[in-house]
């Protein structure tokens, strides 16, 4: 019994993976959320830190969310801590002994890292810090190649490289229970996948995203604007049914030209299903079609488990939408053809949040999720461009900086409440929404500053010339 | 195209006020194995129109025995599940067109994929 106990207060410690960091902290807590438990760090905790200690855990919900994470490197049960080597050992000595012991016995074999944070230790210095660990009870064999127990030492030593102290802020020691899944960062990489396209999403970020939109096992996921898929690449990964639509037939039925430098051409079979098929997810695949996310295509009901999207902004991608401003008169019997491509027009940014709430409220499960990006340009923002929807809840609002005056934010927020006759108009009226409204508004300060750049550089050849 | 979809799909013809479900036309339809998951199946069930996958499934000929109605305590009967299986993901429609049950429009299926786009004038 009194192991029992101790062990259900045991606490944890995560290494997490230095970038991204704003995006760290939302999908810790929505893994954790997947199975039910909080986010409780301990002590002094401090977002930026690579270093995270929580509390009320047990090992499975650690082990669970390190299978899904891509912000964490690895997971450690904390055996001790403290500012100093000295006090790292006192808190050792506290550990309880019943907790180690079954990681000490006799038989088993054993090795122990050191991983220092903003510093390069010498071999000699590793050797040292291993040997001085002797005073814990190890019992079994060193076994370099295949341990059966792993130990690490992490030392902090701040995230200042140009202020590197002497001695560690911090040092850590506890018995290594999992890796992340950064190796996905690499085997999901862009640049080996199947089918591309100018924008395709960045690995990681698609499975942060995933991860933010608490997409889970045997959930239907929907991605409005499904381009060459990567969104859908990252949740089937997580064994999600995946569909999605887009406005550019050519890039549904993978045709037209390639992303790539070297090929002019898409092959045959480029498509987002041979995607998932590359990865061995095709089983995941439900359908992807050519539509407009503006039209209300769906039936209307609870459809989805999430909706997880990267709207286009008019930067790289276009923003259209079928409809014409033209009075157009079609002859009574031409057929619909099939590869008939109708007029669009301009999508302003505004109707596209608008529509894609109005949406999320309306087909998403209850505490079901919408993931999307949110560009922003930086001098004018503040919290409340956000949009808002009654019956969503904001989530987290992560910052990817892509320049010095613009950055994209990712957005989550969950459904608390089906949608009343109401609801749908609430926020229309809102003037939160004026950074995006009118035709192209962001598009021209998103190029505003780059013209500036230009402008500068232009007088001063001027200068120069003269 | 899977029934999954075409459950869900209804038109979007401006002054239609029925448009569901949309009916099929299909000149080509494959059957694909999929891994039977029972856990999904038991999760999609409550979201379909349970008549218009009946009448999909009609449409095409896949029907086989699938029952008019959902049958009671569905969650614990694998047979049922894997007839329910087999029309919302494994029968597809390669070639062949929904059509809007009102106004008659139709959304052309090609390669597997609809085209669920209007035409200017009509949105």
């Amino acid at each position: 019994m009194a192991t029992s106990n101790s062990r259900s207060c045991l606490q944890y410690l995560l290494h997490l993976a230095q970038d991204n960091l704003d995006f760290r902290l939302p999908e810790i807590k929505a893994l954790l959320a997947l199975r039910g438990k909080l986010f409780q760090p301990s002590g002094n905790f401090k977002e930026k830190s690579p270093f995270w200690c929580l509390d009320g855990l047990s090992g499975e919900d650690v082990c669970s969310v390190m299978s899904r994470s891509v912000c964490a490197k690895s997971a450690f049960e904390l055996w001790g801590h403290g500012k100093t080597h000295s006090e790292l050992r006192t808190s050792l000595l506290n550990y309880p002994s019943e907790n180690m012991s079954p990681f000490m016995q006799k038989d088993s074999t054993y090795r122990i890292n050191v991983y220092t944070f903003n510093k390069t230790l010498e071999f000699a210095d590793r050797i040292k810090r291993i040997d001085a660990m002797e005073f814990l009870p190890f019992e079994g064999a060193v076994s370099l190649k295949s341990p059966q127990h792993c130990f690490c030492l992490l030392e902090d030593y701040g995230t200042d490289p140009n202020d590197i102290p002497e001695h560690p802020n911090y040092i850590y020691f506890g018995r290594w229970i999992a890796d992340g899944q950064r190796e996905l960062i690499r085997s999901h990489s862009v640049k080996n996948r199947h089918f591309i396209g100018n924008t395709s999403m960045d690995a990681g970020l698609s499975f942060i995203m995933a991860n933010h939109a608490k997409v889970n096992e045997n959930d239907l996921v929907f991605d409005p604007f499904v381009g060459t898929g990567s969104l859908l690449v990252a949740c089937s990964h997580f064994r999600a049914y995946v569909c999605g639509m887009d406005i550019d037939y050519n890039t549904i039925h993978g045709r037209g030209r390639s992303s790539r430098k070297d090929q002019k051409w898409r092959g045959p079979d480029e498509n987002i299903r041979a995607n998932l098929r590359q990865y061995g997810t095709e089983e995941m695949y439900v359908d992807v079609m050519v539509s407009d996310a503006s039209k209300p295509v769906w039936r209307k009901a609870a459809l989805f488990d999430a909706i997880i999207t990267d709207p286009p902004y008019g930067i790289r991608e276009s923003t259209r939408r079928t409809g014409s401003h033209k009075d157009v008169t079609r002859p009574p019997d031409v057929l619909y053809a099939e590869s008939h491509v109708p007029v669009s027009q301009a999508y302003h940014l505004s109707d596209i949040f608008t529509d894609l709430l109005n949406f999320s409220a309306h087909h998403l499960v209850l505490g079901g999720r919408l993931v999307y990006w949110l560009p922003v340009y930086r001098p004018e923002y503040c919290e409340e461009v956000v949009p808002l929807h009654p019956c969503l809840r904001l989530i987290s609002n992560c910052e990817q900086t892509l320049s010095s005056h613009t950055s994209r934010r990712l957005i989550t927020m969950e459904k608390i409440k089906n949608p009343e006759e109401l609801d749908s108009l609430a926020h229309l009226a809102d003037p939160r929404f004026s950074p995006y409204q009118g035709h192209n508004a962001f598009r021209e300060k998103y190029f505003s500053g780059q013209n500036k750049r230009c402008g500068k550089e232009d007088s001063k050849t001027v200068v120069n010339g003269e | 195209m899977k029934l999954l979809t075409h459950n869900m799909l209804t038109s979007h013809v401006k002054g239609v006020t029925k448009g569901y479900p949309l009916l099929i036309k299909a000149t080509e339809v494959k059957v694909n194995e999929v891994d039977f998951n029972p856990q999904f199946v038991t999760r999609m069930i409550p979201k379909l129109e349970w008549s218009a996958l009946v009448q999909a499934a009609e449409e095409l000929g896949q029907r086989q025995d699938l029952p008019d109605e959902l049958v009671p305590e569905y969650e614990n009967n694998e047979e049922f599940l894997k007839k329910v299986h087999r029309v919302l993901l494994e029968v597809e429609v390669i070639e062949g067109c929904l059509r809007c049950p009102e106004s008659g429009r139709e959304f052309p299926i090609s390669r597997g994929i609809p085209n669920m786009l209007l035409n200017e004038d009509e949105v």
